[in-house]
């Protein structure tokens, strides 16, 4: 981390002496990226400022773990940079309510993201967007393609075929079906719960619907997703209640089991690790002929600081966010990160590729507890990863828990309260 | 008897004496204190966030509402239990392995010491991790260490079952602290003089119930305070369950204590805002619930232990 953080500081020492010679609007972007301090550098900057020879802007991140306090403490002291990297859903909006973010609503470049995409970084009313939608990570299932040849299996497209096939695994025996733990509780939640979820519940408009009251958690498309769950079990390693994530993916990475339920974030991770090939399949639908929808959950966005003196400029590269080469350029530098425009994009990386690909048959959705619904006590998402560990465990059984997560957000959630 | 009621100089030294120590645990152990308890009493508006005074509010919803009681009894139930094995398990075993090390004939003594104090020493994020990898069904020897006794069906994945986490958890924090009573007991059995044990054993009262009839009785204040050291301890811990099951403190809260709860509460988890207000109030009745049981025992066991003079 240190080393990040001092490279960082060198670096945008140099780019702020360099640009002076220039006398040129400067911009400085905020961020908590700073794993992708270098391909801000190299790659997407370089590209902006050859379009735009009067800008000059710099990337400035801070440690995850700082961000939100050191943001927070520069915004009050009025030193924050321009440009601002903004976490999804409610750290931002709290940044906008405030004042801090500018109102972007009506800029062009905007209509370029689905509305799914553009709720991340909206009011509750969906009156004002204050953050151009940057990227987003894609829920699916990894496969081992070696072991998917050797067992004589293709890539499940219902929920039928996906029994069918860790059946087919199991009964072969050399590979572990699947690879998942329930100990950590959040796999059980993201990659189960919220991977397969939105085929049954419809992406956004059953989202929508829990958030406007009008749909209820125990709602079928909301039980169906646990019923899912709970045939699991018996497909994941020996004692995967004590399994954790990083043992789940060492598990897959070597070779272990055939089948990783995950997202587009272990791109990178699972190219470097595993030495078979690797293949990805959308979450199964629930029967032949039913509309699909993925998890394309909404992650980083950027801002324009209300108080920049440089709004023009950031403005100039905000309108560049949502082109077609930005899109092409970051998806393609950090795979697994994809880019939340409309645009269709060619990446160069396979696995990333399908994962994206899906988007053209797929409507997206966030993730269910992230937007409105986690705000009070017990809290949702929480309850989601407890009650999806339980069910996968065969502790609870899917009503009982879809009941727990209705009752729980009902005691605070206005519009669910009978 | 005139020239005693005369007024005395009053003594400016005592009060000198006494500054270091009362200013510098006045700031960092009674004004945190204070704060926290002052902060217990205030909440952050949702809407205006505008944070305000509002009584006992945190502490009615903390009580009232059900769901923040019945977390905070789970929590609380589990934090009994977790002492409970602490005093079953880890005080008398490290009284018997005092006694075993200060037997006067027991070759690699000092190693046994040492190893046996050695836990205590790391890391609790080491301990954690270690025992989580050695209990692992995947890549962990307990399986197969199960198995090569014979007890290879008793095998389970400990920390992911609600019936086992909590028990497994106690032990593995046993494991690690189990040379603190061992060291103090064995202190206290070394300073028991000669002359004593020899009368004992002149009054023909030797082995084990000499142990149980002369030594146990003369160390019995050493095992109060290893009693309430232990307490305290219990009802503060957080970094074991931790670093082992996540903040969450899975599976379905069985091994959520008190430690983990505050934290929760206090700095949030993902979507889970945090609300440092009522953290405070949770860490305002843990100080209360600690306080209790010292007090307790303060006044009602201490004073009824009999100190020998030796």
């Amino acid at each position: 981390m240190k080393h990040y953080l001092s490279s960082g500081i060198a670096a945008s020492l140099l780019l702020g002496s360099a640009s002076f010679a220039f006398a040129a609007s400067e911009l400085t972007i905020e961020s908590w990226r700073n794993d992708d301090l270098s391909i801000w550098q190299e790659t997407i900057l370089p590209a902006f400022m050859k379009a735009h020879p009067d800008i000059k802007i710099k990337f400035t991140p801070t440690a995850p773990v700082q961000y939100n306090a050191a943001l927070n403490a520069k915004l009050e002291g009025g030193t924050a940079g321009d440009l601002i990297t903004c976490r999804p859903f409610d750290g931002s909006l709290d940044l906008y309510s405030k004042g801090y973010l500018k109102n972007l609503q009506g800029m062009a470049t905007l209509d370029n993201f689905p509305d799914s995409a553009k709720g991340a970084w909206s009011t509750d009313d969906g009156s004002a967007t204050f953050c151009v939608p940057m990227a987003a990570v894609i829920h699916g299932f990894i496969y081992n393609k070696d072991a998917f040849a050797e067992i004589g299996v293709e890539p499940p497209k219902t929920q039928a075929e996906f029994m069918a096939v860790l059946d087919k695994i199991k009964e072969d025996g050399n590979y572990i079906p699947m690879a998942m733990g329930t100990l950590d509780q959040w796999e059980s939640a993201a990659m189960g719960y919220q991977n397969i979820g939105p085929m049954y519940w419809k992406g956004e408009e059953g989202r929508k619907a829990i958030v406007a009251g009008t749909g209820k958690l125990t709602d079928e498309g909301w039980v169906k997703p646990f019923e899912v769950l709970a045939s699991w079990g018996p497909y994941l390693g020996d004692g995967y209640e004590a399994q954790s994530y990083p043992d789940s993916q060492t598990l897959f990475t070597l070779g272990r089991a055939a089948i990783y339920p995950s997202g587009s974030w272990e791109i990178a991770g699972f190219n470097r690790d595993a030495d078979f090939k690797l293949g990805a399949f959308r979450p199964p639908l629930p029967a032949e002929g039913d509309s699909c929808y993925i998890s394309d959950h909404t992650d980083i966005g950027i801002g324009l600081n209300a108080a920049s003196p440089n709004a023009e400029a950031a403005m100039k590269f905000l309108e560049w966010m949502g082109t077609k080469e930005f899109a092409e350029l970051y998806s393609n530098a950090v795979p697994g990160f994809f880019s939340l425009s409309k645009h269709e994009i060619s990446l160069s990386d396979p696995l990333a590729d399908e994962f994206i690909s899906w988007r053209k048959d797929c409507q997206s959705t966030n993730r269910s507890a992230a937007q409105i619904v986690s705000r009070g006590t017990p809290n949702l998402w929480n309850e989601m990863w407890v009650v999806s560990a339980n069910v996968i465990n065969g502790k609870q059984s899917p009503q009982d828990a879809a009941n727990q997560l209705q009752k729980g957000l009902s005691s605070w959630y206005e519009p669910q309260m009978d | 008897m005139v020239s005693e009621r005369k007024k005395k100089p009053f003594r400016w030294h005592v009060l000198v004496f006494l500054a270091p120590a009362v200013i510098v645990y006045t700031m960092i152990m009674i004004l945190p204190l204070a704060e926290t308890l002052r902060f217990s009493f205030f909440q952050r508006d949702t809407t205006t966030q505008v944070v305000s005074f509002v009584g006992f509010e945190n502490y009615i919803k903390l009580f009232f509402d059900p769901y923040w009681v019945e977390p905070f009894l789970n929590s609380l139930w589990n934090n009994c239990y977790f002492f409970m094995i602490h005093m079953l398990v880890q005080n008398p075993i490290g009284i018997l392995i005092a006694a075993l090390l200060s037997m006067v004939h027991l070759p690699g003594k000092k190693l046994y010491r040492t190893a046996i104090f050695m836990p205590t020493l790391l890391s609790f994020v080491v301990v954690g991790f270690v025992w989580k990898l050695m209990l692992s069904p995947l890549w962990g020897v307990s399986k197969g260490l199960m198995k090569s006794v014979g007890l290879g069906s008793w095998y389970l994945p400990f920390l992911g079952k609600e019936e086992t986490a909590l028990t497994t958890l106690s032990l593995i924090s046993v494991w690690q602290f189990i040379g603190i009573p061992m060291m103090l007991i064995y202190a206290a059995l070394l300073s028991i003089p000669d002359e004593v044990i020899e009368a004992a054993e002149c009054d023909g009262v030797t082995g084990i119930s000499q142990f149980f009839k002369i030594k146990l009785v003369l160390i019995l204040p050493t095992i109060g305070i290893i009693s309430i050291l232990t307490f305290v301890g219990n009802f503060n811990a957080f970094d074991l369950i931790y670093t082992t099951q996540g903040p969450l403190a899975g599976p379905n809260f069985s091994t959520d204590l008190l430690g983990t709860i505050l934290y929760r509460t206090f700095y949030g988890q993902q979507l889970q805002p945090g609300d440092p207000n009522m953290g405070a109030a949770i860490a305002t009745v843990m100080f209360f619930i600690i306080l209790t049981g010292v007090a307790i025992y303060l006044f009602f066991i201490q004073r009824k232990l009999t100190r020998y003079e030796m």
